[in-house]
């Protein structure tokens, strides 16, 4: 079945070529995914700064004054401190983890193994693409320690206060530009991965992987590749423009006759700050499909793989893939209702929205569907593929509430709108990580992970997250504002402070109990069982190498495939699965 | 077959020798073997490049239509004429790489060598040109923060010009490797996708010339 040949590249020697400056697409995926993991961290203690914040706005920490002493001067967080946690915080897990370790770090890992390659297309390109993103973050990063501090305006840097420079604030200096400049550094980074990954999807698929044969997985990575492409090209040209803004005097996004400071904008005129909010979303939209997409495609994987069932509507699930990248190009404008642009318009986006719901709930449908009448064994990679769907039903729903003008013209700027996209985007795709993480982590290091360990670390998770965020929907409900550093003063929301704080001690809890993922990680890394080969009895192309895979994935074998990614349980097969690269003369095929 | 054929085959069919087994359709990859998959990926790679920068100035296109719209302190930016000279030399460009092409289809590798080595040097009279179309704009007094219709020109034709950069870079590869008579099989795939490339971006200029004249 399988034909010898020669191995496309001779495996590398020493350290440096070996780990650091890999062409290896598995060494290049595990340092995206620790890329990844460190920046969630970060993240994560960003969020708890803030959540302590919006509890204690008045409380005097001595190492806060430490930490920055002119923006924490006295102990005391600033609210302009309390925006540049949370601009940092967003971006860094927008980028740095949603867009990094789903695509980048288990893509990069399994793409080219499930559909049987030997590398990925362009090995130079991913290597320069993984260096490229790590001098994005250390940009990113540096924004902290430059005068002034990180930016105030957010994720989404909406002009004129990302535009206008120092004088709205003091991380809008330096801090800014950094953050503009790593963003553009990561649309290359972007760009070069997102042409690996689709040269590789069309071109290097092994014989007999069909387009129709590809695990789901790699139908999501390669439809998240296509729309990083598209999308990142565009945030780069805005990207671009900003820049210019701030660093030239050019009025692309900055209106005239602003007041700011009580000082009156003299160098700008004509800009739109609302053209800028047309660039960010036309990428800022597919964004979170580039966040997810990844995600559903392990859940999937993972739901045939753990109920021993076929997925169900394997078809259907691709083409749901398919419209659902193509319809988050269409529907940016719903992130701008409040901008006051024609209600027709907002109609037009809303009614586009309510279509890319078809898609979801077709893949949700299919998801019951395979697991209903499985033989449904829960480990913890299951038991996270479950979570997933769970969170994006809860996450999905409210996003029906935010698509609809008149209502969204209310929740906008309410917490409703953070539990919302924490739900379905943050929570939701770290869930899809979690639960790659625990499915493929024999075949990445050749040792298992603590099951023990892993549910409690689950049972925590999904619980703190529930009590982190669906509060959120009820205090926006009752009004209250998104972005504000203290709501304190303010009477209305006065009674609504013990839900605030119970949300950040549940944001304490989640927080501790990601230590035991991280304790089970390392400690299965060195102390683990040894993993077999395939210890899921999974289908796919990985499972058919030894744990870890060799330096060319098939020592210098061309797998052929013979069967789809999902035969389960077919009657009159020897066992519940049949691997995709099992002799077609098996009586039981197709 | 006429240059133009050839080229509206390459760029619309996608370049020979036709793809053998695999891509998006039949019975599935045809394997990670051999140089038949390299190139075949360096072709979609290229292709998706393409398409990177084709959003890249269609996000620029639509931010011109609609900053231009916007109030009206839009004014007309004089061009400076000798965009019109730069437009004619990189269309020449493009003409003697295709010659080239077809020079060495044919087996006249010294032919392609003279032709490419023109072919690159008038990408750089281009650079060159479009150098002092920025150097006359500025002596005039029209920078990038004159005026919107002037920020756009800089930005367009900057950014033109770093991918023509790039693009000069891969045949200025090709022409070295070319001279020092390491041409084989693996380089045509370089002269295709550099050459590709350099159409691209000819489209492009075009493109661009029509975008200033008509609303810059």
């Amino acid at each position: 079945m399988s034909a010898p040949t020669h191995s496309a590249h001779a495996a590398p020697q020493g350290f440096i070529r070996k780990y650091v400056f890999s062409l290896d697409h598995k060494v290049i995926g595990i340092q995206y995914y620790f890329l990844g993991l460190f920046s969630v961290f970060i993240g994560m203690a960003l969020s708890l700064l803030m959540r302590f914040h919006m509890v204690y706005p008045e409380a005097k920490v001595a190492w806060f004054s430490k930490l920055w002493p002119t923006a924490a001067a006295g102990g005391m967080m600033t609210p302009e401190l309390y925006l540049s946690l949370m601009t940092m915080h967003g971006t860094i897990m927008v980028f740095f983890v949603l867009t990094t370790v789903p695509q980048s770090g288990f893509g990069n890992y399994f793409l080219p193994i499930q559909i049987g390659a030997e590398d990925m297309a362009f090995p130079v390109l991913n290597m320069m693409s993984f260096w490229t993103t790590f001098v994005a973050l250390v940009v990113m990063v540096a924004a902290f320690f430059v005068e002034g501090g990180a930016p105030l305006a957010g994720w989404t840097a909406y002009p004129p206060l990302s535009g206008a420079g120092r004088i709205t604030g003091p991380g809008e200096g330096m801090g800014q530009t950094l953050w503009i400049t790593s963003i553009a550094i990561f649309c290359g980074a972007s760009l070069m991965g997102a042409i690996n990954f689709i040269a590789t999807t069309v071109d290097l698929r092994c014989k007999g992987m069909r387009l129709m044969r590809m695990p789901l997985t790699c139908w999501t990575w390669l439809v998240t590749a296509i729309l990083a492409l598209l999308g990142f090209a565009v945030l780069l040209a805005a990207g671009l423009l900003l820049i210019l803004d701030r660093s030239v005097g050019t009025s692309f996004f900055i209106p005239g006759g602003l007041l700011i400071s009580d000082q009156i904008i003299t160098n700008h005129k004509g800009g739109s700050p609302l053209l800028w909010q047309h660039l960010f979303w036309f990428f800022g939209h597919p964004e979170v499909y580039i966040a997810i997409l990844p995600g559903m495609g392990v859940t999937s994987h993972l739901l045939a793989t753990f109920s021993r069932k076929p997925v169900f509507g394997y078809k259907a699930m691709v083409y749901a893939i398919l419209s659902i990248g193509f319809l988050g190009f269409l529907v940016w404008g719903h992130h701008m209702f409040m901008s006051g642009m024609n209600p027709y318009s907002a109609m037009a986006f809303s009614l586009l929205t309510m279509c890319i719901g078809v898609p979801s709930a077709i893949k949700t449908f299919n998801w019951i569907g395979t697991l209903w009448g499985g033989k449904i064994h829960f480990d913890t990679a299951m038991m996270f593929s479950l979570g997933f769907v769970s969170l994006f039903v809860t996450g999905g729903i409210s996003g029906i509430f935010l698509g609809q003008p008149a209502l969204d013209l209310y929740f906008h700027d309410t917490y409703f709108v953070v539990g919302h996209f924490h739900m379905i985007m943050g929570v939701a795709a770290i869930f899809g990580m979690f639960a790659g993480t625990f499915y493929w982590f024999p075949k990445m290091f050749g040792k298992m992970m603590n099951e023990t360990l892993g549910k409690i670390h689950f049972y925590g998770t999904f619980i703190g997250v529930y009590a982190i965020f669906t509060p959120m929907h009820f205090v926006g409900m009752a009004g209250n504002p998104r972005r504000y550093s203290d709501f304190s003063n303010i009477e209305y929301l006065a009674n609504l402070m013990p839900v605030h704080k119970f949300m950040t001690h549940a944001a304490y809890f989640t927080a501790a109990i990601q230590i035991l993922f991280l304790i089970n990680l390392f400690w299965s890394l060195w102390k683990g069982k040894k993993a077999p080969m395939n210890p899921w009895n999974s289908t796919s192309l990985e499972w058919t190498i030894p744990s870890p895979p060799p330096f060319d994935n098939f020592a210098g074998v061309h797998p052929v495939v013979n069967h789809g990614p999902y035969e389960f349980s077919v009657p009159g097969a020897a066992e519940d699965y049949i691997m995709q690269t099992a002799p077609p003369s098996q009586q039981t095929t197709e | 077959m006429g240059m133009a054929g050839s080229l509206t085959r390459d760029v619309v069919q996608g370049p020979p020798p036709p793809p053998i087994e695999g891509g998006w359709g039949g019975d599935g990859g045809g394997g990670s073997d051999g140089r038949g998959a390299f190139r075949r990926a360096s072709f979609t790679g290229l292709y998706v490049l393409l398409a990177a920068s084709t959003m890249l100035f269609a996000a620029f296109t639509s931010a011109m239509v609609v900053r231009r719209g916007l109030g009206d302190d839009w004014l007309s930016m004089p061009k400076p004429p000798i965009l019109l000279v730069n437009t004619a030399i990189l269309l020449l460009s493009s003409v003697a790489l295709e010659v080239a092409r077809r020079s060495l289809k044919a087996g006249g590798r010294n032919r392609f060598n003279g032709w490419w080595t023109a072919g690159t040097a008038l990408g750089l009279a281009f650079l060159g040109g479009q150098a002092m179309a920025w150097k006359q704009l500025s002596a005039g007094g029209v920078f990038i923060s004159t005026n919107p219709s002037s920020s756009f020109f800089y930005v367009l034709t900057v950014s033109h010009a770093v991918h023509l950069l790039g693009g000069f870079t891969a045949l200025f590869y090709v022409d070295v490797q070319a001279l020092r008579l390491s041409l084989g099989p693996a380089k045509r795939t370089a002269i295709d996708i550099s050459a590709i490339f350099w159409h691209f971006l000819d489209g492009l200029w075009l493109y661009l010339m029509v975008l200033f004249y008509v609303w810059g």
